[in-house]
């Protein structure tokens, strides 16, 4: 946890104009994907490099931020745990009030109003937790796409509810079979399908990895978070924060709410999923106990063996069940500019019976990570200390996991 | 140096299309391998391509990832494949041997290392599926310095300007694959191909070989017409998925199709 404040003054240049044209962050990221999809991802990088600066995609994008997602999301200023803790204040960024309940549906929208314009009709994703499943279903039934959502047979059983909610908005949720039956599979089974259906469909990638464009396109859209706080920030307390903690799997919500204060003079935390502990080697921090490699379309960190085969990952929240991460992250480790650490399954747990009970919100198991970070730094940290925890999704979808933690039955 | 360039110099001159089959290397176990490569080359085979399995074979159908996962699951990594191919070089010094497989477990073997191993166990080619020109190199030249070839996929979805970037920097041959789906896709449209191979002719002069989708005797024969090379993966690895636990059948089963692919591919060319 020290850094990188006194790095601070090594970075002259912006860290916000990343990638490069071949989409790398450093030596991270890039295209490593079968030649048949290297036009697809090229056809894609042009579209959304047109859409970016078109004028009419802007405000319909803004528009539906506002009206369909329900933008901004406050920041709420958590003024019981903040008193309970004795130290920071911490204010929450409320992505869990976002349309269907987490910060997933700002990328699924982006994408799906850019799949409109390149003319496809076919969305498909894969999902972990289900709540990108969901935001992709979402936008499929809200602008007439035809949805198939990949799932790893395990998660469908750990996340039941979402899996119903994506068949009530129309998709087509195919369990996946293949390896660990996690979200990394559901990644391959989707990337198959887009390599066999190319002319009519569009893959919609749900965090900041993936080749070339992804990884930037993805981040850009869930921008608003971090731009969105900045403002929020100032305004309910006339400077701008000390730190910011969001938890990371594949680090999209890490990256919204950072990539608006990679330049200033503000702490980064982002928070891996520890498991059982990283002694046991069950659990998902590819940052913090992983090492480069070559996996979905990008360089970036990865959890593998020796011989470079990718290895089972655990986390008691599927959303965070992940051997890799977003090459932008793995750059931002690099350089020293994003502090990364590990949080177990049970201090998660902990977090989120601590939040529902104190502040009457529950977090998901993903944003949990996060807020036992923030509850184990806070009591430290002076009182003018200002934290902003991503609270990137509500709980309500893992109820069940928490209650078979338990030993109870729903 | 690589043996790909003078073998298909022979068949060109002898007027026939090359087979080259796939398989897994360690499926089911790394006992059958070797046998198995001779089998092959016995049967008709004129190039063989190993597969070095990954848990991830993200371009590959159901076939060989379940292959991929019980070579695994056999304890295979890429040095043993290296080994099998030394120990296949004992006793077949000619046969052109070609490795297809991810990044990743070449980057994790380390791939100076691992270009240097390659070359000094007998191999003549190295496909990296997920590796496009764009992100080739160091590793393209590293194995070019040791004179083993990087071979490079082409797309239906190749545009004219990949397609041109792309020739450039392979060597051996080059490998189209003729359907937009993972291996062992839907069967391929055989009249498309041929227009598409007119095309890259255009572009390079290196052999072309036809893969993805090749099913039976039948579709290898009509594109042996054609192609330079016919390549056979999923049919073969099919096979021996159902007969893995006993290594004899399975010798027997897929000694019998090879043959039957090469006995079609050599009529079609008469």
């Amino acid at each position: 946890m020290s850094q990188p404040l006194e790095k601070l003054g090594a970075f002259t240049e912006s860290l916000r104009h990343l990638p490069d044209t071949d989409g790398h962050f450093g030596p991270y990221g890039g295209r490593f994907v079968a030649e048949t999809l290297m036009g697809p991802v090229e056809e894609l990088r042009a579209a959304y490099a047109r859409c970016c600066h078109d004028m009419d995609f802007q405000r319909q994008l803004r528009r539906d931020l506002r009206d369909f997602v329900g933008r901004p999301s406050p920041l709420y200023f958590a003024e019981c745990l903040s008193t309970q803790l004795k130290g920071a204040r911490i204010y929450l960024k409320r992505e869990d009030l976002n349309h269907t309940g987490a910060h997933k549906i700002n990328n699924a929208l982006g994408q799906a109003l850019l799949a409109k314009r390149m003319g496809k009709t076919r969305l498909i994703a894969e999902t972990g937790a289900g709540q990108h499943g969901v935001a992709t279903a979402t936008v499929a039934a809200r602008f007439g796409f035809e949805c198939v959502v990949y799932m790893g047979s395990e998660d469908i059983q750990r996340q039941a509810v979402n899996v119903y909610r994506m068949r009530l908005l129309g998709a087509t949720v195919i369990p996946v079979t293949s390896g660990s039956r996690t979200l990394k599979d559901a990644l391959n089974e989707a990337m198959r399908d887009w390599v066999a259906h190319v002319d009519d469909t569009f893959y919609v990638i749900g965090t900041v990895a993936g080749p070339h464009p992804y990884p930037m396109m993805v981040r850009d859209f869930h921008a608003c978070i971090g731009e969105e706080a900045r403002g929020q920030i100032l305004a309910a307390e006339g400077r701008l924060p000390d730190s910011l903690i969001a938890c990371v799997g594949g680090g999209s919500n890490a990256i919204g709410l950072f990539h608006a204060f990679l330049d200033d003079d503000v702490k980064l935390y982002g928070v891996e999923a520890g498991g059982a502990g990283l002694h046991t080697g069950k659990h998902a921090a590819s940052l913090t106990a992983g090492r480069p490699g070559v996996l979905h379309g990008n360089r970036t960190y990865l959890l593998e063996d020796e011989a470079g085969q990718i290895r089972e990952t655990h986390s008691v929240s599927a959303g965070l069940d992940y051997p890799g991460v977003g090459p932008e992250h793995a750059w931002l480790k690099e350089i020293g500019r994003v502090n990364y650490d590990t949080v177990t399954d049970e201090e998660a747990l902990q977090a989120f019976h601590r939040l529902t009970r104190t502040e009457g919100i529950m977090p998901a198991l993903e944003s949990s990570h996060a807020l036992a970070y923030a509850i184990k730094l806070a009591p430290a940290m002076p009182h003018h200390h200002l934290i902003i925890v991503n609270l990137s999704g509500r709980g309500d979808k893992d109820i069940q996991t928490v209650a078979s933690r338990e030993g109870i039955t729903l | 140096m690589s043996r790909l360039a003078p073998v298909f110099k022979e068949l060109k001159r002898a007027g026939r299309s090359a087979l080259v089959t796939y398989i897994t290397a360690g499926d089911p176990d790394g006992s059958v391998s070797v046998p198995l490569m001779h089998a092959l080359t016995k049967a008709g085979a004129d190039v063989l391509e190993l597969g070095v399995p990954f848990s991830d074979p993200t371009a590959d159908g159901p076939v060989i990832q379940q292959a991929c996962e019980r070579a695994l699951a056999a304890g295979t990594t890429l040095g043993k494949v290296l080994a099998m191919v030394k120990e296949f070089r004992r006793a077949d010094s000619h046969t052109p041997l070609v490795l297809m497989g991810y990044l990743n477990p070449m980057e994790a073997f380390g791939i100076e290392a691992f270009a240097g191993a390659a070359a000094d166990a007998g191999v003549d080619g190295v496909i990296t599926v997920d590796m496009p020109p764009e992100e080739a190199e160091p590793l393209a030249g590293l194995l070019k310095a040791q004179g083993v070839d990087p071979v490079f996929l082409l797309a239906p979805t190749t545009s004219g300007a990949r397609l041109d970037r792309i020739c450039e920097i392979a060597s051996g041959f080059v490998y189209y694959v003729a359907l937009k789906g993972v291996t062992g896709a839907a069967s391929l449209d055989v009249q498309d191909v041929q227009q598409r191979l007119q095309v890259i002719r255009r572009a390079t002069h290196l052999p072309v070989g036809v893969g993805f989708g090749v099913r039976d005797a039948q579709s290898a024969a009509k594109l042996a017409q054609f192609a330079d090379a016919v390549v056979v993966g999923s049919a073969i690895v099919k096979r021996i998925g159902e007969h893995q636990s006993a290594p004899r059948e399975l010798l027997t089963q897929v000694s019998g199709f090879v043959h039957g692919l090469r006995q079609a591919m050599d009529a079609a060319r008469a």
